[in-house]
């Protein structure tokens, strides 16, 4: 293992390189332009030996992976906002055709009106289709969990497309350090993928995808929702390994910090969380019983971690970098439905911020916990959303 | 060209698949592959073809085939290729299996990308000039007067070029082809499996479910079609332009038949004979045919 200064765009071009990635099929869109631009110079270089197809948009370079994937072959893309909008159709057939491709999604603001910069509505609105979903916090976390992914994906129990996000510009642009791992170090975590079922050769002629009535469409459905399911308990097994030979660890589908002993735990995904621990840190100092609960995964969502951080805490303030219009943020919500079925029920607040690539301070961050804090001690739940620093 | 008796026995269309009866796509798939003989995986969008591989967990096709969204054809076969590649399996033909509205329709900016690209693979187009297989709706393949199911009075645009489109595309190998014709058909898939590179072949079949005509008359209106100088049969290896054979004598137009024979046999042009014959609409049909003559001897010739 190595280490390097490097963007996230970057890294995620070096793990395409590590994990063996056979094809790559990508359309430029920014922020995550930089993930097949660097790709191309290492292929180009003969660095990296894939094939690389330049697609005329994004709704091929899903369907290119799908084409790819049904061969057989690891494929990788990375897109962005309206690019993961477009590609729509394609990621559904991914997830009911099981195949296990990975997807590097750099968030950003969702059209119109133009904004480059991060906001999770793009990746948000793709939760139903079955992609797992993870969101990093750090350079080196996204190199990793892109590798991660691969494993997790590719397990016979999960065999479903994995998205790994990351925020735009905050994580895609900027440098940081991070750990590479030479493709023969990887070798050792991720052997070479073999689809198990059905893969397209002439030698075993399979029809895919053709009709199938009422009769047993509901079956495959299930077993999508099984395989995606999985892939919490087969992610355990992952990081174990993973950690065990390079050891890298990043909290499983929530990584949690201080919240042992917290009565509010503040929720969020990508970079704000990383940014959430030194608020934690300053409230801790003053003299709250807070926690960070940095939300890996939303897909499978994490209900039996929720659920045993919801029996000890008085109060959850979650953030969203998202809105689900007409219904609040969506891990809030998320949260709260999880919560429901238990006996214990804490406050859980809804927070709406940092939309549209709008910075969350760790000042930000205090006023949106010592807010939650107040609901608690007061015993009240106050407003059902509140949008911070709203104008 | 091939003799009947020359052709492969082995059958990859097999018996019990849910095409309708007299369906010219059948004829197509069953001497394409019998050119292909087998080392080929078979990318098809939405169309007809989905349907008629019949219902899972059984085939009607003895190859692979990859069922895929309706605009991503190209691009998923630019994939399949890619992967092939990446495992050294060069050998496999990548073919796509599209009808018209996924080819000039909804699926012409993946056609477009994957030619550009010079992908090495063969895209067929079954042409029977509508959204069959939704149920007789226009596509940008219908031609002028043609009823469908979104023009109860007849379509107000002619079909749109789509061959000239593809060639400035340059493709490695370009063809016309015409179910009423299997033999020529076939030996263009035999030509097609030997050369490297984007390769475009399109096939004119009638739909007698669309078309409104007989079941058993396809065949000989796909002739009339050819007869006609409505169907032109070509080829092109590079930019070497060959009229085909069935075409070459109704180059001139004294040769041909009127194209009333080739209308008058389909429901979905009656309204150009009945209740009052509609000289005006049918002459402009006539016409046409010499316009579009001119535009290819004079473009790709």
């Amino acid at each position: 293992m190595k280490t390097q200064l490097m963007s996230a765009n970057y890294a995620a071009a070096r793990a395409v390189m590590s994990a063996r990635v056979e094809v790559v099929a990508a359309y430029p869109i920014t922020p995550a332009t930089t993930v097949p631009e660097q790709i191309a110079l290492l292929h180009e270089t003969g660095q990296w030996p894939g094939q690389f197809i330049l697609v005329e948009s994004e709704h091929s370079a899903m369907f290119a992976c799908i084409g790819a994937s049904s061969t057989g072959a690891r494929t990788f893309t990375a897109t962005s906002s309206n690019g993961l909008l477009l590609m729509d159709e394609a990621l559904h057939w991914a997830t009911a055709a099981r195949l296990p491709i990975v997807l590097a999604n750099i968030n950003r603001s969702v059209s119109p009106s133009w904004n480059i910069h991060v906001t999770h509505d793009d990746s948000m609105s793709k939760a139903t289709t079955g992609w797992i979903q993870f969101y990093v916090s750090s350079v080196d976390e996204f190199y990793h969990t892109i590798i991660q992914a691969f494993k997790l994906a590719e397990d016979e129990r999960v065999l479903m497309p994995v998205m790994v996000n990351a925020d735009g510009f905050v994580l895609s642009h900027t440098l940081s350090t991070y750990d590479y791992l030479e493709p023969e170090e990887v070798d050792k975590f991720l052997p070479p993928y073999k689809a198990p079922h059905w893969v397209m050769d002439p030698k075993n002629p399979v029809s895919h995808g053709n009709i199938v009535f009422p009769e047993h469409y509901m079956e495959f459905r299930y077993a999508m929702h099984e395989g995606t399911h999985n892939a919490l308990k087969v992610y355990e097994e992952v990081e174990r390994e993973y950690k065990k030979l390079f050891g890298k660890y990043f909290g499983g589908p929530i990584d949690c910090y201080k919240c042992d002993d917290a009565e509010v735990v503040f929720t969020s995904q990508g970079s704000v969380a990383a940014e959430a621990k030194d608020a934690i840190d300053e409230l801790r100092e003053e003299g709250y019983k807070v926690g960070n609960a940095r939300m890996r995964m939303i897909r499978p969502f994490p209900v039996d971690r929720i659920r045993e951080l919801g029996s000890r805490v008085k109060g959850f303030a979650s953030l969203d970098r998202s809105v689900s219009y007409g219904y609040g943020g969506p891990v809030a919500n998320d949260i709260r439905a999880t919560m429901y079925n238990t006996k214990h029920r804490p406050i859980i607040k809804s927070y709406i911020g940092g939309l549209g690539g709008r910075d969350m301070t760790v000042s930000d961050i205090k006023e949106v916990i010592l807010d939650t804090v107040k609901a608690v001690e007061l015993g009240e739940t106050g407003p059902e959303e509140t949008w911070h620093d709203l104008r | 060209m091939v003799a009947t008796k020359d052709m492969p026995l082995k059958e990859y269309v097999l018996k019990g698949n849910a095409a309708c009866a007299g369906c010219q796509d059948m004829v197509a798939l069953r001497h394409a592959h019998k050119a292909l003989e087998g080392n080929v995986i078979q990318v098809v969008p939405a169309c007809c073809t989905s349907v008629v591989q019949g219902l899972w967990p059984k085939s009607g096709l003895a190859i692979p085939v990859l069922n895929t969204a309706f605009p991503a054809a190209a691009a998923t076969a630019s994939g399949v290729r890619a992967a092939l590649a990446a495992k050294g399996k060069d050998d496999t033909i990548v073919m796509v299996w599209a009808g018209d509205g996924g080819t000039f329709d909804i699926g012409i900016q993946a056609l477009s990308g994957a030619f550009e690209r010079r992908t090495d693979f063969l895209y067929v187009c079954y042409n029977n000039q509508v959204y069959s297989n939704t149920g007789t709706q226009r596509s940008g393949g219908t031609p002028l007067h043609a009823k469908t199911t979104t023009t109860w009075l007849g379509k107000k645009e002619p079909e749109k070029l789509l061959d000239f489109i593809v060639a400035m595309h340059e493709p490695v190998y370009q063809a016309t082809a015409n179910t009423a014709y299997p033999r020529d058909l076939y030996d263009k898939f035999l030509k097609a499996k030997e050369i490297r590179g984007p390769k475009f072949i399109h096939i004119f079949l009638p739909c007698p479910q669309a078309w409104n005509y007989p079941v058993e008359k396809g065949v000989e209106l796909g002739k009339l079609a050819v007869e006609t100088g409505y169907w032109i049969q070509w080829e092109r290896i590079g930019t070497e332009f060959t009229l085909g054979r069935q075409s070459k004598r109704f180059q001139d137009p004294e040769k041909r038949k009127p194209i009333e024979e080739f209308l008058k046999m389909q429901g979905r042009f009656s309204h150009l004979f009945r209740p009052e014959r509609q000289d005006a609409k049918i002459q402009e049909l006539q016409d046409y045919i010499q316009y579009r003559w001119d535009l290819l001897m004079k473009t790709l010739a």
